[in-house]
């Protein structure tokens, strides 16, 4: 498939400054750099280093990290496009892309913005104002009354023209309070008074509203684009009902489950929204599709009366809002489109007509066959999806993968191995793509491929891609952070998604699927055994490395950390075929070495740990023995079954070789950031209890590029796994032994009776509160001295937009308090320091 | 470290190819594989010596230690040491059945070489849960043994300590002496001077003459509440001055890190302490470069170089006939321990029954000296020869020995054999090379001092589990002693009953059997320990390489006094 990029006469852009970062810049300039348009980057003092930086041909920096004091700054920005003689602005999505203000600054400053005109950005932020305008122009919006005639028999009548279920609203009302539901006419006069006596209690105002209630809603959007000729057309639907918490998750292009015909009155309504504010370029109109008014997908409701039926249809879908520029997930149309809308996009804005009509839009979505987009973040699902943060150690695409073009398996980032995600900005570390095209038997119908037809080959394509997408997941290797991967390939390969029924496919499925999505990651006796020899094998490898590094390694001979564990392809030399291994690991007289260690296993739940013996059997043979277990203290449930006896495994012939799978992208990368995939990678090969196992593993600490918590944060070591699509993690804590905190620490273990400090015991120091999520301090609620209630807020802090509280655990007596508001903490690193009570300990 | 005199080097690690003819042939004693079988039931039964020995001072001494947060001694070792670092544990028999009732296994006290930080160090670990690690007269001599090896090798001494201080019930065998506690402080203030680091860490008490060694030492850490230091303890204390004072108060941590400035660096908990002195070992400097000439490939990598044997080194365990007095080629065990099986021979049709000749072992060049059989006068020439060679070039040594003595009899006295037997241990004695000895037969007689028995101080000297050491076997001993009681009858005019004299014999030869056994050897420090045939290359290898890493270079001006000719 190949992009068009046809830009027929009227002006073509000459240089595109794009005012945005991270992998929708990078996505522009690589269009920008197809059609031949010279380019700008701006970027902030945090993303010097950053990939969209060396993508375009001219870049500048803007100012500081925090979004206000760069990407936002629109003076800033037109005087780099007024210097450098950009003629055009992308500003690509969030920052300034819905800002009318800009749109209209850009045009004043002689260059073309890239996206609506400011009216029609402005019509469409005022959201009520938009749906106004919306029902003026036939788009169907959520049925409701919202008249000033608040008597009791008017509301009801017009409950009974709106229908059920119904909600009952306080106009003046917010966060549930004064909200009623009505299943059906029997309960709305119930609701209708309860709602009121509440309205007026909390508001002083007993206004109502009603609106239909959707129970079931799935989020429905349509693409369209406008030209400056008239010309507007829909490039289909992407359904974006998989959201946690209003983002979302997974999309899909186009819409399962939906007739032909819903298809076209969708797109229609949505050309008609665009027609109504004057729009041009790109933009989405969402709907909300009311899955109990849709009925079966292959129109069986409809049943007799084929014009009632499409009736019913129409109704069951309603304008929410329309974002006036590209979106996250356009790539999934992009793929059954097969246009590069980016293309579109610059050429729209040089003033060229649409480059396809309607029909050519229609005839190649007929065989666009389906397309899945994940969102991979840079966060903890197990953590209340907290954002995370963290620097890439190591970024792995699916082999053959595409980058900022059509493919079978697209993936879009704007980062590179190296990077640090998260602290400053989105943390989206990527976005995955895959497409299915229609099976072949299907294409072959081609031209007349009637509804019935199409939605066959769709389901089909629909099932590959998805498909794809959950065994793409399994082969995109990140480590360095925490992601959503787990997640998104548990849910990719659930078959509640995968059916598409009206009772899953709706925007309440990850809380409805919750617990299994997010269900404790099971550790095979394979990988535990593996596991355990990589954390000792790349141990040793560093010790090697860093014993070169000090020339000592011909000095120590059969003694140094090269001779006990060479790779496979640098052994000693002439080591001798089967004796590559000279065995100098661990060497003991008269027994075998023995090493026993705990690490902690995150995504096996709260307290989950791998307890591992380790004995060296020398030239590279080990038996482990290993067992899964839970600390978590107190009242959470016990462990799952399954996590009991200890499991034995023989490991034989074990080989580490260095990762050569690095991307160009990695290889091209500088020295600056400081780690090479050699260094950074490696495949284990071994045989374990018979059973020839192969394992990309890495082994890194927190503070092995650079300090990242800074004073009083503990040194956390990390083991990364990746086997059969399933990537394992473990962690464990350097004891810290800061002299303060450790001072005091010390005290408290001395009052609180000793006891053996376990070696790699979680958390470090006793007493100690630390950073859950990397952030800025915003307010510290306590000082040295307070005593504290379990439950108190000791530190507030902030990160990604968000103020996260950070609460004791236990009641006791701050002794030390580590931060100051405005100060930036890292993960992990100390807040405070709580001290025992009198009669009361810490643990 | 001393300065390293201009032009001189040591080699190390080459990739030395001679010729391919030099190969060893594979062949090993007819009797292989019963001669395994016997080696295997000596390998079982040691096995089990060391396992009991491993096990300390007993399950209720280990919990009891446990209990206050202590690690055992060889726990303690494998948390400092480099992970994937060997360990090569010395003399573990120590104190075996050397105090009846009282077992001290190991001599209360763990001590080897390991890797820390990528330097190689000397350790000694006090093991507490054995008689709470006080000093038998035993744990006095490996103690001083180690201090030995280190200042030998120049290794870093590391010393964890806790101890109760010496054994008073037996300090007249462990105070007032030369070679007796006072020493250790001797070797610790010498070594120092030396240029030698010497560090301590305090895991628990320091009593009396034990507050000297974390107080001579350059550096040292202290682990809270465990660890303390004092001349005299709270008792002593209190009967001589009344005060009433706690141990924590007398000598903690807290104290000594904060008023006393006794101790340097103060740790929350053993695991940290350890820490810290990895941390310390890690600023120490590095040994000396390795001469940039010695290999060809060095300077593209850094990965060792060297040819495993082509024969496997399991085959060692049948190389010994399992009938002492059958005869044997040693070229069968140089097969299995010098790297590419290959060894260029010296002087190989002279003096057949020694043999000589240079090897390599992980790429560390070496000489060998080889028994092959009694020494005559032409083999003890050539040994003194080669020996002079190896000095003068800075080849370390190795001996293998299986020597029954140097001939005897009227013809080898009047060709001279006791001079020639001369001129052999003069120049090993002499010979200032690093020498490590393996017994892998027997050693009796002058034989165990031409093949640089223990008083020759070899830097190393190991046992293998047939091995038998002695001033001659014991049926030569039963013989001579027999002969001499039946002279006192014969004088008396009396007639030494048969059955006596047989029980005579027999009783009289057990006891040497028994008395040069590795096992009564090991307990009593005449050797380093008792190694697995197998085990040899590496631990020759480690040995070795030990001896030369902290060297600058090795010294190539060997003296030595007149030969007798």
């Amino acid at each position: 498939a190949t992009m068009s990029t046809t830009a027929s006469e009227p002006r073509k852009l000459k240089k595109l400054l794009v005012a945005n970062r991270g992998e929708i810049a990078c996505r522009v300039l690589t269009t920008a750099r197809k059609m031949g348009i010279a380019s700008v980057a701006v970027y902030s003092e945090a993303d010097r280093l950053a990939k969209h930086v060396e993508l375009a041909d001219e870049s500048y920096c803007i100012g500081g990290a925090a979004a206000r004091d760069s990407y936002l700054r629109t003076d800033v920005i037109l005087d780099i496009a007024r210097r450098t003689g950009a003629d055009a602005v992308h500003p690509g999505y969030g920052f300034l892309s819905e800002n009318a203000a800009f749109a209209e600054a850009c045009a004043a400053a002689g260059a073309v913005f890239v996206g609506p005109p400011a009216s029609a950005i402005r019509s469409m932020g005022d959201k009520s104002a938009a749906k106004a305008i919306m029902q003026a122009a036939g788009v169907p919006v959520v049925p409701g009354y919202h008249g000033e005639d608040q008597s009791e028999e008017r509301l009801v009548s017009e409950a009974h023209a709106v229908g059920f279920p119904l909600l009952v609203k306080a106009v003046s009302g917010g966060g549930g309070k004064g909200m009623k539901l009505a299943e059906g006419p029997g309960e709305l006069l119930g609701a209708i008074r309860s709602a009121r006596r509440e309205a007026l209690s909390s508001f002083s105002d007993d206004r109502l509203l009603l609106e239909r209630y959707i129970s079931r809603p799935r989020h429905v959007e349509v693409q369209v684009f406008a030209d400056t000729h008239g010309n507007a057309v829909y490039l289909y639907d992407r359904d974006c009902s998989m959201q946690r918490r209003h983002q979302k998750v997974i999309e899909e292009a186009p819409a399962p489950g939906l007739s032909e015909q819903f298809h076209r009155h969708l797109g229609e309504a949505a050309v008609r929204a665009a027609r109504a504010v004057g729009y041009v370029n790109a933009g989405t109109v969402e709907f909300i599709v009311d899955t109990d008014r849709l009925g079966q997908p292959q129109g069986g409701r409809a049943g007799g009366q084929e014009g009632g039926g499409g009736e019913e249809q129409e109704q069951a879908f309603y304008f929410m809002e329309m974002n006036t520029r590209l979106q996250v997930e356009h790539p999934v149309t992009e793929a059954i489109t097969g246009q590069d809308l980016v293309s579109w996009q610059l050429a729209v804005a040089g003033g060229a007509p649409l480059p396809a009509s309607q029909q050519e839009v229609a005839a190649a979505v007929a065989r666009g066959g389906h397309a899945v987009e994940a969102r991979i973040y840079a966060e903890d699902p197990r953590n209340g999806f907290l954002p995370g943060a963290g620097r890439v150690r190591r970024w792995r695409t699916p082999r053959g993968s595409t980058s900022f073009q059509l493919g079978g398996v697209r993936v879009d980032s704007g980062v590179r191995e190296g990077d640090r995600v998260g602290t400053y900005y989105d943390p989206l570390i990527a976005k995955l793509v895959v497409h299915c095209p229609p099976p072949a038997s299907g294409s072959s119908s081609e031209g007349g491929s009637e509804a019935g037809g199409r939605e066959g080959a769709g389901s089909s394509s629909r099932e590959a891609a998805l498909r794809g997408l959950e065994r793409a997941l399994g082969e995109i290797q990140v480590s360095g952070l925490p992601t959503n991967i787990p997640f998104l390939r548990r849910l990719a390969a659930h078959p509640g998604l995968l059916s598409a029924a009206p009772a899953e496919l709706n925007t309440a499925f990850i809380a409805r699927h919750r617990e299994e999505l997010l269900r404790p990651q099971e550790v095979p006796g394979e990988v535990a055994a593996l596991a355990a020899v990589a954390r000792h094998l790349l141990t040793v490898r560093k010790q090697a490395a860093a014993e070169a590094a000090e020339g000592l390694t011909s000095r120590l001979g059969p003694w140094g950390a090269a001779a006990a564990v060479p790779l496979a392809d640098g052994g000693p030399a002439g080591g001798g075929g089967a004796a590559g291994v000279s065995g100098f690991d661990s060497v003991r007289l008269w027994h075998k070495h023995r090493r026993t260690f705990a690490v902690r296993h995150p995504e096996g739940g709260e307290g989950a740990e791998m307890v591992a013996s380790l004995t060296v059997l020398g030239g590279g043979d080990f038996e482990v023995q290993s067992k899964m277990q839970n600390t978590a203290a107190g009242p959470p449930p016990p462990p799952p079954a399954g996590a009991a006896a200890a499991m034995t495994m023989t490991v034989r012939c074990a080989r580490l070789t260095t990762d050569d799978s690095g991307d160009d992208d990695v290889s091209s990368g500088d020295g600056r950031r400081g780690m090479s995939s050699s260094t950074n990678g490696h495949v284990l090969t071994a045989e374990v209890n018979g059973r020839r196992c192969t394992a990309h593993v890495m082994l890194y600490g927190s503070t092995d590029d650079e300090a990242e918590g800074g004073w009083g944060a503990p040194v956390t070591s990390s083991l990364d796994l990746w086997m059969a699509g399933e990537h394992y993690h473990f962690t464990w804590t350097e004891p810290t032994w800061s002299r303060k905190a450790g001072a005091a620490a010390a005290a408290a273990a001395a009052a609180g009776g000793g006891g053996s400090a376990a070696a790699g015991a979680a958390g470090g120091v006793r007493g100690a509160v630390v950073s859950p999520m990397p952030g800025r301090v915003v307010a510290v609620m306590v000082a040295e001295g307070d005593r504290v209630k379990a439950g108190d807020p000791l530190v507030a802090l902030e990160a990604m937009k968000m103020e996260h509280a950070v609460a004791a655990r236990r009641g006791g007596v701050v002794r030390q308090v580590a931060v100051a508001a405005g100060g930036q903490v890292g993960q992990g690193q100390l807040l405070v320091l709580l001290g025992e009570e009198e009669g009361e300990k810490i643990i | 470290f001393r300065q390293i005199p201009a032009g001189t080097s040591t080699p190390q690690l080459r990739f030395i190819a001679s010729s391919a003819s030099n190969i060893l042939s594979p062949v090993l004693d007819k009797d292989a594989s019963a001669n395994q079988e016997a080696m295997s039931a000596l390998l079982r039964q040691m096995g089990d010596i060391h396992e009991a020995i491993r096990a300390g001072g007993g399950a209720a001494a280990i919990e009891r230690h446990r209990s206050r947060g202590k690690m055992l001694p060889r726990e303690r070792i494998d948390a400092l040491l480099d992970e994937g670092s060997p360990f090569l544990e010395l003399s573990p028999l120590a104190g075996r059945g050397l105090y009846g009732e009282e077992d001290v296994p190991s001599g209360g006290l763990v001590t080897g070489i390991g890797k820390v930080s990528g330097r190689l160090v000397a350790l000694v670990a006090n093991d507490a849960t054995v008689k709470g690690g006080t000093y038998y007269p035993i744990t006095v001599k490996k103690h001083l043994r180690l201090q030995e090896v280190a200042s030998q090798c120049r290794l870093p001494c590391l010393y964890l300590v806790d101890s109760g201080g010496a054994n008073l019930p037996r300090q007249a065998e462990v105070f007032p002496d030369r070679e007796h506690f006072g020493r250790i402080f001797y070797n610790q203030a010498r070594m120092s001077a030396d240029g030698i680091p010497q560090i301590a860490v305090v895991l628990g008490s320091c009593t009396a003459g034990g507050a000297y060694v974390p107080a001579m030492a350059d550096e040292c850490v202290i682990v809270a509440r465990n660890g303390t230091i004092f001349l005299a303890g709270p008792p002593l204390v209190k009967a001589a001055t009344g005060e009433d004072v706690s141990a924590e108060e007398l000598g903690g941590a807290d104290l000594h890190c904060g008023t006393s400035g006794v101790t340097d660096h103060y740790a929350q908990d053993e695991a940290h302490a350890l820490s810290i002195a990895r941390d310390i070992i890690a600023h120490l400097p590095p040994p000396p470069p390795s001469p940039p000439s010695s290999s060809s490939s060095s300077a593209s990598s850094h990965l060792p170089t060297w040819q495993e044997p082509l024969y496997p080194p399991e085959q060692l365990r049948g190389a010994v006939p399992a009938d002492p007095r059958r005869g044997w080629d040693v070229r069968c065990v140089l097969a299995r321990v010098l790297d590419g099986s290959r060894l260029d021979e010296f002087k190989s049709n002279y003096g057949t029954t020694l043999v000589t000749g240079f090897g390599s072992i992980y790429g560390q060049p070496v000489g060998v000296v080889a028994n092959n059989g009694v020494l005559f006068s032409a083999a003890a020439q050539k040994g003194a020869h080669f020996i002079q060679l190896c000095a003068q070039r800075g080849v370390p040594l190795l001996f293998l020995q299986n020597i029954t003595g140097f001939m005897v009899g009227r013809q080898a006295e009047a060709g001279g054999i006791a001079k020639d037997g001369a001129k052999m241990v003069r120049a090993v004695a002499n010979a200032q090379v690093p020498k490590v000895t393996v017994v892998i037969g027997g050693s009796f007689g002058a034989g165990n001092y031409g093949m640089c028995g223990r008083a020759y101080s070899p830097h190393f000297l190991y046992m293998w589990p047939n091995a038998r050491i002695g001033v001659m076997g014991g049926e030569q001993a039963a013989g001579v002693l027999a002969q001499v009681e039946s002279d006192k009858y014969r004088r008396r005019g009396k007639e030494w009953p048969a059955e006596e004299e047989a029980r005579f014999r027999a009783d009289m030869a057990a006891r040497y059997d028994e008395q040069a056994r590795p096992e009564y050897a090991g307990a009593r420090l005449w050797d380093d320990g008792c190694i697995d045939p197998a085990d040899t290359r590496r631990v020759v290898g480690l040995s070795l390489a030990a001896a030369t890493c902290n060297i600058p270079s090795i010294s190539t001006e060997s003296r030595f006094g007149p030969f007798r000719f």
